[in-house]
């Protein structure tokens, strides 16, 4: 479950260079470091990618980690995201078992959450939720109860809250 | 001159003048398979390159060539098990801040990812132990990587780097260029290590350094890679602190000065150590806190505040909360500090009352020397002796290499180091086997110097190959072997913590290697010495000869400890004293 008190979400700006993953996610393993949740895609600048990384605190103090992963040549910028003043995101989706008795129930879950259908057989139903990582664990639970087959999530992706006036487009 | 025909040369001849263009005069290294094309321009280059006996010895020697030259050394060897050799060097150089560049052959690019023949994934098995490393892809990017490596082992915290080099990338030929250092800037933008210090930390540590009563100036091997020795002179003798200088600081500041307490830590003497305990502000210079250093965290300087300067922001907090953490060049910063005192003091400031500090300390120094017992007429050796022998017949400027255990704990306690870039050893990692290729790599840079290896039975049996290296490349160092024909320093944890069951740990060696025949096989002129009398006179005789290695092998007292010990994870307050002094523990506890 994503939503621990311990967590603390890192935006990591890197050049994107070959091992470049493997450089951060060797310095977490070789300091002790837990990562919770990783997401890496390119960034908006040419050359560039953007980790998002969850970082489990229970390991080691945020500013030692930071620091750490700012000594790594390939990192140019890190966000600590306080998820008070930042707009979380994840993608989940599931295998779930939608027998004739249940399939209803299940269609009805992702009607309320807003998700989608987007597989179906007999048996079984893929549904898929994009949403605030918490709103995604809520799903997993109440779809849990009819028995998820397979699950993948992203991990989240994150960024800094808009001012005031951009913000209130935002709905979380 | 016009550039307009691009100048067409192979990647290896791209290589070999990148490196000239670095101003690398000197290098280390092995060929092998991956790495030929490069060996094959390296012919027509001025540098001079020393043919090792194994790449750890090429690492090694490059880090003692950079330990008194502040250059960074540089290592090339081949692929696979030749990359995997210097896996060693480069932590070692990784932990104790040396700059140093390695350069590795690869399987050509096709063929990586294979398992081809002496294939290995030497930037994935490197990367936890370099502060940067890249695989090239395309002779093209030969110069920048180069000059990116320099760039990255040189500034900030200094580091080892490796630039990893595919075959087909050496033997295919390229357009020669040679990177601005606006472009090699440009290709790092996530790496600009701060110098400067910010400027209110470094008020507050004048204030902070006015208002003690009991400073301590904690000086670490930073002051080193800073070239800071002077300035840290400078404000030592301004505000006339006590100065304890780690086993990576050793030289930083002279030993024979009246403010200098020496080494503090597990094997520091006792003043050292209860002077940091006691402190009420510890001014960390270029010095990380090992644990080698605090003892018990918890219990280690509780009454002092801190002023860290460091140019690693991750060392600040990293194991004590600094009061005014600086990140900065600790030449620069200290300088600021000083001015900053100055200005103060301009203004009317006066300093606290520190005599009541000095006069503590100055009677634990009577009370508490470094001291060791002199051994019986016909009995072993003891090796602080030795040492102090060794130093009294040093000429001026000899450079000390030391392996790892218990010789090297009497180098540092019973050498006199009164000039920087002096004393080369493994510090962070403690590798066995550093003295001789150090000293090697050491004597290769400063070949006017005197340099002595200190070295143990065990540390010599792992890298004296590299003694045939010295013969053959002119390179006469000298090696102080204390042959106590044990792992004396595990022999100690064994004696003191395991109820004396010595498990694995006598190498048996009073006979078996013979080391005087082995040194002499190797070109080298060999010395065996069993009676006090006889030591002075054989350092005498190891003095006189320039022509070719020597190695004295003293046989030492196997029963001999290191004192005073903090025993790992206890606290400083609790360190063990020589068996002479524990009569006065006590003493160390008393204010006055
Ligand atoms: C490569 C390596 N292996 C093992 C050790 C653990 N170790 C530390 S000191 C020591 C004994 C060194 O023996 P010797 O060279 O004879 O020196 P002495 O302590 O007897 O002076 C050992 C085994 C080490 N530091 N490095
Ligand atoms: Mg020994």
């Amino acid at each position: 479950m994503s939503g621990s008190m311990n967590h603390h979400i890192l935006s990591v700006l890197v050049q994107n260079r070959p091992g470049v993953l493997a450089r951060v996610a060797g310095l977490f393993a070789r300091r002790g470091y837990n990562i919770f949740s990783l997401a890496v895609a390119p960034a908006e600048q040419e050359g560039r990618s953007r980790i998002t990384i969850v970082v489990d605190l229970d390991s080691a103090p945020l500013e030692q980690i930071t620091k750490q992963l700012f000594k790594l040549i390939d990192v140019i910028k890190i966000s600590e995201l306080d998820p008070r003043r930042s707009v979380e995101r994840e993608l989940l989706i599931a295998t779930v078992r939608a027998g004739t008795e249940a399939r209803g129930a299940v269609l009805e879950l992702v009607t309320i959450f807003e998700g989608k259908i987007i597989a179906v057989a007999d048996e079984v139903l893929t549904v898929s939720l994009e949403g605030h990582p918490d709103k995604l664990d809520d799903f997993e639970d109440l779809l849990d109860s009819y028995g998820i087959v397979e699950l993948q999530r992203t991990g989240r992706v994150a960024l800094p809250k808009l001012d005031r006036g951009a913000r209130l487009r935002a709905v979380n | 001159m016009a550039e307009t025909r691009p100048d067409r040369i192979t990647g290896a001849q791209a290589l070999i003048r990148a490196l000239e263009h670095e101003h690398v005069e000197l290098m280390f290294g092995y060929p092998g398979g991956c790495i030929l094309p490069a060996y094959d321009p390296l012919l027509d280059s001025e540098i001079r390159h020393v043919l090792v006996r194994h790449e750890q010895g090429a690492g090694h020697a490059a880090e003692g060539y950079a330990h008194v030259t502040g250059k960074p050394g540089v290592a090339m060897v081949t692929s696979g098990p030749a990359a995997t050799n210097l896996v060693t060097p480069l932590m070692d150089a990784y932990m104790d801040s040396i700059p140093m560049v390695a350069i590795t052959g690869q399987v050509p690019t096709a063929a990586i990812g294979s398992d081809a023949f002496q294939e290995c994934d030497t930037v994935g098995i490197t990367r936890s132990c370099t502060k940067h490393n890249e695989l090239v892809m395309s002779p093209a990017d030969i110069p920048m990587a180069i000059r990116q490596a320099f760039h990255i082992a040189t500034t900030g915290r200094p580091g080892p780097t490796l630039v990893d080099i595919p075959k087909d990338c050496l033997i295919a030929e390229m357009d020669w260029y040679w990177p601005t250092d606006q472009e090699v800037l440009d290709s790092l933008p996530g790496y600009r290590p701060n110098i400067k210090g910010h400027p209110r930390m470094i008020k507050e540590a004048a204030k902070l350094i006015l208002a003690s009563e009991r400073p301590v100036v904690y000086a670490g091997g930073g002051i080193l890679k800073a070239r800071a020795a002077e300035a840290l002179r400078d404000l030592v003798e301004l505000i006339d602190a006590p100065v304890v200088t780690t086993l990576m600081a050793r030289g930083a500041f002279p030993d024979d000065h009246p403010n200098c307490l020496g080494m503090p830590g597990m094997h520091g003497n006792a003043t050292a150590v209860t002077s940091m305990q006691k402190s009420d502000l510890l001014i960390a210079l270029g010095a990380r806190f090992d644990d080698r250093i605090t003892g018990k965290v918890d219990a280690f300087a509780p009454t002092a505040k801190v002023i860290h300067v460091d140019i690693d922001p991750a060392e600040q907090g990293k194991v004590r909360k600094p009061d005014v953490p600086i990140v900065g060049d600790a030449d620069y910063v200290i300088r600021e500090i000083i001015r900053e005192i100055r200005a103060r003091q301009a203004e009317g400031a006066t300093q606290a009352d520190t005599s009541a500090w000095k006069s503590t300390i100055s009677g634990w120094r009577e009370q508490f020397p470094l001291t060791y017992e002199m051994s019986e007429p016909g009995a072993a050796l003891k090796p602080q002796y030795c040492i102090q022998q060794l130093h009294a017949h040093a000429p001026e400027g000899t450079i000390v290499a030391s392996g790892v255990g218990q010789h090297q704990m009497y180098a540092s306690q019973f050498w006199r180091f009164n000039e920087p870039y002096t004393w080369v050893n493994s510090g962070g990692l403690g590798t066995m086997g550093f003295a001789i290729p150090a000293a090697i790599g050491a004597k290769a840079a400063r070949p006017d110097r005197t340099v002595w290896a200190v070295d143990g039975d065990g540390c010599f049996q792992m890298t004296a190959q590299e003694l045939v290296t010295a013969t053959l490349e002119k390179l006469p160092i000298k090696v102080a072997l204390l042959n106590n024909s044990y792992l004396g320093m595990v022999r100690q944890w064994q004696e003191m913590f395991y109820d004396e069951r010595y498990s694995e740990v006598f190498l048996d060696s009073s006979n078996t290697p013979d080391f005087v025949m082995w040194a002499e096989s190797m070109g080298c002129a060999g010395f065996r010495v069993e009676s006090p009398e006889e030591v002075a006179p054989t350092i005498e005789k190891a003095n006189a000869i320039n022509d070719r290695p020597v190695v004295i092998e003293f046989r030492t007292d196997a029963a001999e400890g290191v004192f005073p010990m903090v025993p790992a994870g206890a606290s400083n307050d609790d360190l063990i004293l020589h068996p002479s002094q524990q009569d006065r523990a006590a003493a160390l506890q008393e204010e006055r």
